[in-house]
């Protein structure tokens, strides 16, 4: 941005005369401004997010950790894992799943909502912004959504003495590069649909349910039987669960290991993206693809 | 009209010339030649070529599918196009897409508004996106709530606007960059009458005011009220182009007798009838054949009906009128506008 010189006093002129200027404003600014979209429409249930992100950990820290805590901590030490108890070590899989659970409804229902039930897309597609801004900028709201989030959760874990070291704060990270890794494949095949037809649902209960479930939030993955495990080290949420535990209480794990799981969530970001990125330039580029319809192998009109 | 000839003055041209300003050959503000757009082995708009002056207001006036919308998406460089040039405010939509958005305001065939925020702020959203200023966008804002006759609705959410609100908050949000082509697709499709008047009265006044609009519908009475000049299309192709009242001049008669006879002998009635009315006293043109009824077109309408009811046919109604755009597109396509 050059410096604007002096004006002369009178007749001030309006910021929407200089076209080129909007023009470049918007090759440059462009992702902000549709971020700022996504979060404006996010405020309409602020309130709910939230009151999710306060009453989550707690809702978790009672049931699982005092609860569940009592019972599995019995018997169980949590040292071999550097964990002092049973919640601190479900502590960082909780924030990680809880992201990923925030991610797969940011990433799937607002995007049909763009694309077919208010198309809101269609309406920032008519100005400077490019198709990949669109999509930028709606990933970059998740992300704001994924950082306050997590900062509600740690304040409410470093109230119940749960954080063991300052390290822990990086969760942050790598809590919400697990939301994206899976979030972003999602949001690219949600992208490519032309009607919902319950596929979001399905992911819901088939994708993100499952992988709550056999991600290791809630017990070492090792528990499982060798195949469950190999599942376990497909789901982005593993790695984080894992990233998380390190940060969080030391769990004593190797130099390789840590660097496969942050390799791992950043290949899946980036190809996420790569994938994202495609397909939201296909339907808002100049190809105006209109969208697969589920179901449907024929020919596309 | 050739469109070539309000295309971009050639440099030879304005070289031979030299001394007069530049600005004396202000280039138009769109330029189209020969524009294709396919959709697979479909041909969606099948070599149109038009310009558009600055401050003009033109039409794409043709039925459902004729390839308005298509050829609007190609102008806000949303669409690419298969085949043809454009240049849109000396620009090439296709290649500068985000500088060209940047100096239109677009007014969508299917709403797009923001159902969950209020009136005002769908206008502010919308000019963020633009970059403009949050400080300037409120005043903005107020200024389009008064010109959209909407200032009362200015905190109502949009989900409960009535149809012509929302077509109307829509237009103000499009001029919220203040937008040096206003392009509406189908402004007033689906609206009641009167708020379709509402609508055309506040575009009457953007026409007033300079601004460059082009509009496409398949409502005549539109075309007739808010176009200068306008083509009428249909199968992706230019079936004919001038202003309104030239169009109907030159494709129809001054008036049109609409006679209904009941029952399915029109065809028949159509050519019994047509030697009765070829006389020079009423400027008897042609028949035109609908299910429903008899289109008579004739310089004197009422000259004709007197002489149809001289030879004892009786018809159940019969309606004189002026001809209209229907009436220039019934004879381009023997097909209606509207279905
Ligand atoms: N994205 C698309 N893919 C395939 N066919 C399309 C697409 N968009 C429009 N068409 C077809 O192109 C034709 C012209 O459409 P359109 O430009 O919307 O017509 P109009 O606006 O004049 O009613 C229609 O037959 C329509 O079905
Ligand atoms: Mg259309």
């Amino acid at each position: 941005m050059t410096e604007r010189p002096v004006r002369p006093r009178q007749a001030e002129p309006s910021p929407a005369a200089d076209k080129d200027a909007l023009g470049r404003a918007a090759s440059v600014r462009g992702v902000l401004f549709m971020t700022e979209r996504v979060l404006r429409s996010m405020r309409a249930y602020a309130s709910v997010i939230l009151f999710a992100s306060v009453a989550n950990p707690i809702i978790y820290i009672v049931a699982m950790g005092l609860g569940l805590g009592a019972l599995v901590g019995q018997g169980t030490s949590f040292a071999e894992y550097g964990a002092d108890s049973y919640l601190m070590y479900i502590a960082p899989g909780i924030l990680a799943a809880t992201l990923m659970m925030s991610g797969a409804i940011e990433m799937t229902f607002p995007v049909m909502e763009g694309f077919k039930w208010r198309r809101g897309y269609y309406a920032a597609q008519a100005t400077p912004l490019t198709p990949r801004q669109i999509a930028a900028g709606h990933i970059c709201a998740v992300c704001v959504r994924f950082l306050l989030h997590s900062a509600v959760f740690l304040t409410v874990m470093l109230a119940f003495g749960v954080l063991a070291s300052p390290w822990a704060f990086l969760q942050v990270l790598t809590a919400s590069m697990g939301g994206l890794a899976l979030g972003l494949p999602i949001m690219a095949y949600v992208a490519a649909l032309r009607d919902d037809r319950g596929r979001i649902a399905l992911i819901q209960r088939f994708v993100v349910m499952p992988l709550f479930l056999f991600s290791g939030t809630f017990y070492p993955l090792t528990n499982l039987p060798l195949p469950l495990q190999m599942l376990g080290w497909l789901s982005p949420l593993w790695h984080a669960n894992e990233l998380g535990r390190v940060l969080s209480f030391g769990q004593p794990t190797p130099v390789w290991l840590i660097v496969v799981h942050a390799a791992y969530l950043v290949v899946m970001i980036l190809l996420g993206w790569l994938i994202v990125q495609r397909v939201y330039t296909a339907r808002l580029g100049y190809d105006e693809w209109r969208g697969r319809v589920p179901g449907w192998r024929g020919r596309q009109a | 009209m050739k469109t070539s000839s309000s295309r971009q003055c050639p440099s030879a041209l304005r070289a031979k010339l030299a001394g007069v300003p530049d600005s004396a050959f202000p280039s138009p503000a769109i330029a189209a030649e020969n524009l294709v757009k396919r959709y697979g082995d479909f041909t969606a708009v099948d070599g149109i070529s038009f310009s558009v002056a600055s401050g003009e207001s033109f039409g794409l006036l043709g039925p459902n599918g004729a390839g308005k919308s298509t050829t609007m998406r190609m102008i806000a460089a949303v669409a690419s196009r298969t085949s043809g040039s454009m240049t849109v405010a000396g620009l090439d939509p296709q290649r500068e897409g985000p500088q060209v958005r940047a100096r239109l305001g677009v007014i969508p065939q299917q709403d797009n508004l923001d159902e969950e925020l209020t009136v005002r702020e769908n206008i502010i959203m919308y000019g963020r996106f633009f970059g403009l200023p949050r400080r300037y966008l409120t005043s903005k804002a107020d200024e389009l709530l008064e010109f959209a006759q909407l200032t009362r609705k200015a905190s109502s959410r949009v989900e409960d606007l009535s149809g012509g609100m929302k077509r109307r908050l829509t237009i103000a949000r499009a001029l919220v960059n203040d937008p040096d082509i206003l392009l509406l697709d189908e402004p007033t499709t689906g609206l009641d009458p009167q708020a379709r008047h509402v609508l055309w009265d506040r575009l009457f006044r953007l026409r007033e005011r300079g601004t460059t609009l082009v509009l496409t519908t398949h409502h005549m009475e539109e075309a007739e009220q808010l176009c200068e000049r306008l083509i009428v299309v249909d199968h992706g192709q230019i079936m004919a182009e001038g202003s309104p009242q030239g169009l109907i001049r030159e494709h129809s008669t001054r008036e049109v007798l609409e006679l209904r006879f009941g029952m399915d002998r029109n065809s028949e009635l159509a050519a019994e009838l047509e030697p009765v009315l070829t006389d020079a006293a009423i400027g008897f043109s042609h028949i035109e054949v609908l299910p429903d009824r008899l289109l008579a077109y004739a310089a004197d309408a009422e000259a004709a009906l007197e002489r149809i009811h001289s030879t004892g046919r009786r018809p159940v109604t019969s309606l004189i009128r002026r001809s209209s755009l229907e009436d220039v597109f019934l004879r381009l396509t023997g097909r209606t506008l509207v279905d």
